[in-house]
């Protein structure tokens, strides 16, 4: 072992901050991402721990509510736009879809480089406005607040999450063309790995989605410089105008979020029951489906805006047609896990925690996507409990289990098995503590982004505060132990689950051109048949 | 890899589609002065979608590149597509509620 | 890169980065990639052309009296200059694959200098728009016997044609960076990707110019 972990692979082919900052190796560049997801999210989680200090009372006694609205508006746009959409893309598809159609990289090392550029810039230009003051629209910069009334502050954000949109778009556009013009030979569709389907899907979101954002933003930016009032209802423009571009992108940007993680959960799910996923191809096409289907419900955000009811009952319709690709996934992974010899290692456990706390977030979801009882829910604790569930227990637990089952792979190291369990529970304890009674007070009808509520809504929030608490120590323990594991860690056999698929066929960590020679693909993926039952098969 | 279709046009196939833009120029604006009531804007639109047309199938050579680049951009048209129409679909539906007292 | 040119074959050709089988994979991917982003670009203007949509419907008089403001012989002139653009760019390209470096070079040149007089048109037309205070904003002067919403007219020329500008401006320096690289013949028979993918943008740009000149020039002149 101690000679082999010696060879040289991606990580010691070359040493120094130059050689990874200008590095264009796919699985380096993962490597910047992971630093930067985890920098983003330290900073959207800090926001998010202030905001449940001041909701531990019900007076407005630690914040003003002017400083409370910055805390939330920069905890949303942290978290989404700097942490959630380029997570799992940057970090786990970064790295694996080159190895996973054993390719040797992406099909555009140098815009991957420069995504990765501009997703910092764009980070660091909205952590400025933050430093500088902060920005109290909400994530969503509705206008006319944003464009009228909030400060100038509103630009600068608006340009730094236009820059990172523009890495979002490029690290989709490199992952189309690698996945189209990069299999290795033998990788048909219909062999590859869900988790570059689930990718596959992404990319079309990102490429076809952010470009909206992206000029919605400008014009907005472009309102507050030159007083233009394209959204300004005073100089006859439509506020509603703006909700509709605005989530054009981002009720898709949900699924940019939410993807990666059920394409990680894929590939989680088979490898620990030892069984080939079922309905292979229903997984793949209901990725591409809520791909496309995610493009045709923004306006279920605008049920109480003044939108038209007719178009919401057709968007209340659609909204409830996404149930079915997605009920599809998480049924298939139940009947894969069905009679499979489940072995509960911790990417296991996070990614049952995924498939239970996606569908309660995805049930709930219906309860919204109800044209009538939205407008009773609406702007309460109820959705943010409900979107938390999508993506806090849904897409951080999907990034911390494909995080735990390829850390082997990325850094050659094992974590320890007994803390990585622990934090698994933590996490889960802590998180259902935190958002479940949001549902009740967001029923009971405690409305979101404010500062301060009524006193018999205390013990419920309490208990929140208590879970965010829990849930914060539970993202500490793996952060220490991940690190702790690049030093002391035992080295990783090369493939220490026994998982199938072409990353667990080099070395690891891999070496900078990923396979010695270039791999053929012969059979299906997922061939997790025992001995005996492949006797049967072929017999 | 499907490169078994022709390369490129002929070049006096680039002079021809230039003839052809500049005479949908003209025609577009002699037909902007006419009075065609509703059909001025479809007029113009469809004379623009053809020279989009013509500069995509020639100039840009997409006639003559594999299938996947048609799809491409077909989806691009499909999803700008949905982007209007779904979003003015709001603005046509909007009057159809009848409010008391309007 | 040291060691992943060791991992390509010898005589493999100087252009091939190393991740590719061959030079056409190469091509393949890069013409792949520039259409989708092509696809991006087609969203990103298309939320204009959504507010365009939606507020001439909104404002139609306000849309046709501010549009006969504009200049329509600058407009079908320039027109027409992006059209003999679209065409020496599609010579450049033609020339680019036969690897004859001297007419790539002169092409471009003459595909920079229609880009350019496009920008410059673009100019006078813009400052003829700030002499008549026809420009959104603090200084706006809603022109006589137009409705006020004429101002959301000139908002959206602003922008689309704004972004377009920005987009010639782009392409003239891409095809400045162009000959540079034909001068040092780079481009021969067996590649001449960058050209082509250059191409693909400037042909865009001018397929977006082909709807804006009708939306915007055309859409009131019959009611004069």
């Amino acid at each position: 072992m101690t000679n082999e972990s010696r060879r040289e692979n991606y990580l010691n082919v070359r040493y120094g901050v130059k050689s990874w900052l200008l590095t264009t190796d796919h699985k380096r560049i993962a490597i910047l991402y992971l630093i930067g997801v985890t920098f983003f999210f330290a900073i959207g989680g800090i926001f998010a721990g202030l905001i449940r200090l001041e909701l531990l009372t019900p007076p407005g006694d630690v914040f003003q509510s002017e400083t409370y609205n910055k805390l939330f508006t920069t905890h949303g746009v942290m978290m989404i736009f700097f942490f959630m959409i380029p997570g799992i893309p940057g970090v786990l598809g970064n790295f694996l879809i080159p190895l996973m159609i054993g390719a040797k990289d992406v099909a555009f090392p140098r815009l991957n480089l420069l995504s990765w550029y501009l997703y910092i810039i764009g980070g660091l230009t909205a952590l400025w406005a933050v430093v500088h003051g902060g920005v109290d629209t909400g994530w969503t910069f509705y206008t006319p607040y944003s464009t009228v009334y909030s400060n100038d502050w509103v630009v600068v954000t608006a340009v730094g999450i236009f820059i990172a949109g523009f890495s979002s778009i490029l690290t989709g556009l490199n992952f189309l063309v690698t996945i189209h013009t990069m299999r290795a030979p033998g990788m048909t569709w219909m062999r590859m790995p869900l988790f570059c389907w689930g990718m596959y899907a992404t990319g079309i979101i990102q490429i076809l989605g952010t470009p909206v954002i992206a000029i919605t933003l400008l014009l907005v930016a472009a309102e507050r410089l030159f007083y233009l009032g394209i959204f300004n209802p005073a100089q006859g423009g439509d506020p509603v105008l703006f909700q509709h571009l605005f989530w054009f992108y981002s009720h898709p940007a949900v699924y940019i979020m939410i993807l990666p993680a059920m394409a990680v959960i894929s590939e989680l799910v088979t490898a620990f029951s030892r069984k080939p996923i079922f309905g292979y191809k229903f997984i793949a096409a209901s990725s591409i489906a809520i791909a496309v289907l995610s493009f045709l419900v923004w306006g279920h955000h605008m049920f109480v805006s003044g939108q038209s009811v007719y178009a919401g009952l057709v968007f209340s319709i659609i909204s409830f047609m996404v149930a079915i690709p997605s009920a599809i996934k998480v049924f298939n992974w139940t009947a894969t896990l069905y009679r499979g010899s489940v072995s509960y290692q911790t990417p296991l456990l996070y990614a049952l925690g995924f498939i239970g706390l996606f569908t309660f977030g995805g049930l709930t979801g219906l309860f919204l996507a109800a044209l009538g009882l939205d407008i009773h829910v609406h702007d309460t604790y109820f959705i943010v409990a409900h979107f938390h569930y999508i993506m806090v227990g849904g897409t951080i637990m999907g990034y911390l289990g494909g995080l735990h089952f390829w850390w082997p792979k990325i850094s050659g190291k094992l974590y320890p098995e007994l803390w990585s369990r622990v934090s698994a529970w933590v996490i889960f304890i802590g998180f259902n503590l935190t958002f479940f009674p949001q549902f009740i007070l967001g029923y009971l009808g405690m409305p979101r982004r404010y500062h301060a509520y009524p006193p018999e809504f205390q013990v419920l929030n309490v208990m929140s505060t208590a879970g965010a608490s829990i849930l914060g120590v539970g993202y500490v323990i793996p952060l220490v132990y991940f690190i702790w594991s690049m030093r002391y860690g035992k080295d990783a056999a090369d493939n220490p689950w026994g998982a199938t698929g072409l990353e667990w066929q080099t070395p690891s960590p891999p070496p900078t051109e990923n396979f010695p020679t270039t791999p053929v693909v012969t059979g299906k993926p997922y061939d997790y048949l025992t001995a005996g039952e492949k006797e049967v098969a072929v017999g | 890899m499907s490169l078994k279709k022709p390369h490129a046009p002929r070049l006096s196939a680039y002079f021809g589609v230039f003839a052809a833009l500049m005479a949908f120029t003209t025609l577009t604006v002699w037909a902007a002065y006419q009075h065609l009531g509703v059909w001025n804007t479809p007029l113009a639109l469809a004379i623009a979608v053809t020279k989009a047309l013509l500069v995509a199938l020639i100039f840009m050579h997409l006639r003559y590149s594999p299938k996947l680049t048609a799809f491409v951009v077909a989806a691009s048209i499909f999803w700008l597509a949905l982007l209007i129409i779904i979003t003015v679909s709001d603005y046509l539906t909007r009057p159809w509620l009848p409010i008391y007292g309007r | 890169m040291a060691d992943a040119a060791q991992a390509v074959a010898p005589e493999a050709p100087r252009e091939l980065r190393h991740h590719f089988v061959d030079l056409e994979a190469q091509k393949e991917a890069s013409a792949l990639g520039m259409w989708i982003f092509l696809v991006t670009e087609v969203l990103f203007f298309g939320g204009m052309f959504t507010a365009y949509v939606v507020y001439r419907a909104a404002y139609r008089r306000a849309f046709e009296g501010a549009s006969n403001l504009l200049d329509i012989r600058l407009g079908a002139f320039n027109t027409a200059v992006l059209i003999l653009s679209s065409l020496t760019m599609a010579l450049a390209v033609w020339a680019a694959s036969h690897g004859r470096r001297k007419l790539i070079v002169l092409f471009l040149f003459f595909t920079i200098l229609l880009g350019s007089t496009f920008l410059g048109v673009k100019v006078i037309e813009y400052k003829q728009k700030f002499d008549h205070h026809e420009v959104p904003g603090a200084h706006f002067v809603v022109p006589e016997g137009l409705p006020r919403q004429s101002e959301m007219f000139f908002s959206l020329y602003f922008c689309m044609t704004g972004l377009h500008a920005l987009h010639m401006i782009i392409g003239v320096g891409l095809l400045s960076w162009l000959v540079a690289k034909a001068r040092r013949g780079e481009f021969t028979r067996r590649y001449n990707t960058p050209v082509e993918m250059v191409g693909l943008y400037w042909h865009f740009v001018d397929i977006v110019w082909i709807f804006l000149f009708p939306l915007l020039y055309l859409l009131g002149r019959h009611t004069l």
